[in-house]
């Protein structure tokens, strides 16, 4: 394998990477607050998508403000889902938590088909997102740079705020042990709502890079990234963060590598073997590549 | 001049379908005393706990700290006012560094971020967890993470710290340097202290009351070396250790 190909893969994973690191850390984001997995994640994207797309189409806003408006509006559906759908039922029970959120997700989708329209629409995307960029030989849409470099931002800014904020060290330990942080004092709805703005605001960065790669938004699109979501996680671990980072890197990894050495014939089964992937993992490994914290006990 | 808080307790009664785990008990206490809270398993010690600190619903009685009536609030909104508690199984958190489990307890009841981490360091080095403070709690010792647990309870600034079963899983070296260190808070940190302990030898050296349940009753309180030597209190014991 020679240096350009080399390069080209891991521009390829990395980007890819990307995109998937940030999908699925806005799943366990929330799923580390209040152990739900959120069905209606999918649908956060296609809310930011569709702001994308009417203010792309018909609005003269420069890009830099319809990326704004379109992250804005998933970290909205993501803070007001919380606040209508969730909030009322958290009390009760996990089950219903999840039930809820596939009841979430089925009325944004007949939302888009009813109100929208159940066909694609074509999502305008900024002409230097394709501009074709040349490294070291290699010919890469200038938006593939642009989701590694914007990852790198995000993981970081994540990390400090995580890390060096009272809000960060509060949900930490909320995300641990839920609970024991509530005793403590720590606002419980004030943790849940967070979680949920930061995981719609991944789901508008999400939005972008997605729809820029596919060029469309549709009221079922939420479904594949959801997917992906859950197959990052199931790789990197449900129950930490850094896990579900590495989920989405090794994920894209393993995409790509199914992409170079499957025979033609066999390619469009890829994602077979993906799914196959991930069965070994649920089987061999269920708890992921990183473990993170499980916390079964009671209250003693 | 500081005045002193009272924590008190009146006719709280709690049963679990037609068990009556805690069974009109009431007791006081004052900032500067260690109560000590004994009896046989399942005489409803940690059931008081949890009623006490709002983790359970009481099915009536009063609980309040002076004019709190906070046996009336939400369980998170009780460190406000001045109650925070240990678990008899270690309920810190695993992956965050040590100052950072003792700030949450600052962080919890609103202190800030700074002023926390202060407080944080200076709890962990009074308890001798000085040298680990940046590591994950998960890599110490039992005996440190029941003092880790101590260190966020106290973060928190409380005027009453509940105390459940804070030796438990300790040898009798490792109690007795506990012994030495709750020992002085009282005074030191002008709190008030329940303590829920089977070993004897630190209740007895600890607490400057005692408090007996037996099946959820109160059956004899008092100072420990009266208790000590009530029957119904020797009999308790006796009988459970019987049966």
């Amino acid at each position: 394998m020679n240096a350009q190909i080399l390069l080209e893969f891991a521009i390829n994973v990395l980007s890819m990477g990307s995109l998937y690191a940030l999908i699925s850390l806005g799943l366990v984001f929330v799923f580390g607050i209040c152990k739900l997995v959120n069905y209606a994640y999918g649908e956060f994207i296609t809310v930011s998508a569709y702001v994308l797309y009417f203010l792309g189409v018909f609005t003269g806003l420069p890009w830099l403000l319809v990326f704004l408006f379109g992250i804005l509006a998933g970290v909205a559906v993501g803070f007001f889902s919380e606040l209508v759908a969730f909030r009322p039922f958290r009390e009760r029970s996990l089950d219903a938590l999840l039930v809820t959120s596939f009841a979430v997700s089925v009325i944004l989708q007949r939302l888009f088909q009813l109100g929208i329209s159940p066909r694609s629409k074509a999502v305008p995307v900024p002409a230097f997102f394709n501009m074709n960029i040349q490294i070291l030989g290699v010919i890469t849409p200038l938006r593939n740079l642009l989701i590694i470099g914007t990852t790198v931002v995000l993981l970081t800014v994540l990390v400090l705020i995580m890390k060096y904020t009272t809000l960060g060290v509060a949900m930490r330990g909320a995300s641990e042990n839920f609970v024991t942080a509530r005793l403590m004092g720590v606002p419980a709805n004030l943790m849940i709502s967070v979680a949920f703005i930061i995981s719609g605001f991944l789901a508008g960065v999400v939005a972008i890079f997605w729809s820029a790669r596919t060029g469309s938004v549709e009221p079922m699109m939420g479904g594949t990234p959801l997917l992906i979501g859950f197959i990052a996680v199931v790789i990197g671990g449900m129950h930490s963060l850094p896990g579900s980072v590495v989920g989405g890197y090794v994920y894209a990894f393993i995409s790509n590598v199914l992409s170079l050495t499957l025979p033609s014939s066999l390619l469009s089964f890829r994602d077979a073997f993906m799914f196959a992937i991930v069965i070994a993992f649920l089987v061999l490994k269920p708890e992921g590549l990183l473990r993170g914290n499980y916390q079964e006990e009671r209250v003693g | 001049m500081e005045s002193k808080s009272t924590f008190s307790v009146k006719e709280l009664n709690k049963s679990f379908a037609g068990l009556k785990a805690v069974d009109n008990v009431s007791l006081h206490l004052e900032t500067g005393e260690v109560l000590g809270l004994i009896g046989p398993n399942g005489s409803g010690k940690t059931t008081l706990i949890n009623l006490m600190t709002g983790m359970l619903d009481k099915d009536s009685g009063h609980i309040s700290l002076d004019s709190h009536n906070i046996g009336e609030m939400p369980a998170y909104r009780v460190p406000f006012y001045g109650l925070v508690r240990t678990y008899q199984t270690i309920r810190i958190f695993k992956n965050l560094s040590c100052l950072e489990n003792a700030m949450i307890g600052a962080l919890g009841v609103g202190t800030k971020h700074r002023e926390a981490a202060r407080l944080a360091v200076g709890l962990l080095e009074e308890l001798g967890l000085g040298d680990k403070i940046d590591l994950p709690a998960q890599s110490l010792t039992f005996r440190d993470q029941r003092l880790l647990e101590i260190a966020r309870a106290l973060a928190a600034q409380p005027k009453f710290m509940l105390l459940d079963e804070p030796a438990a899983g300790l040898n009798e070296e490792e109690t007795d340097e506990l012994l030495s260190l709750l020992k002085p808070m009282p005074h030191s940190k002008k709190i008030g202290i329940i303590i829920v302990e089977h070993d004897m030898r630190l209740i007895m050296n600890l607490c400057n009351r005692l408090h007996v349940l037996n099946y959820g009753k109160t059956i004899a309180e008092g100072k420990p070396e009266d208790v000590r030597n009530n029957p119904e209190v020797v009999k308790a014991y006796l009988g459970s250790a019987a049966s």
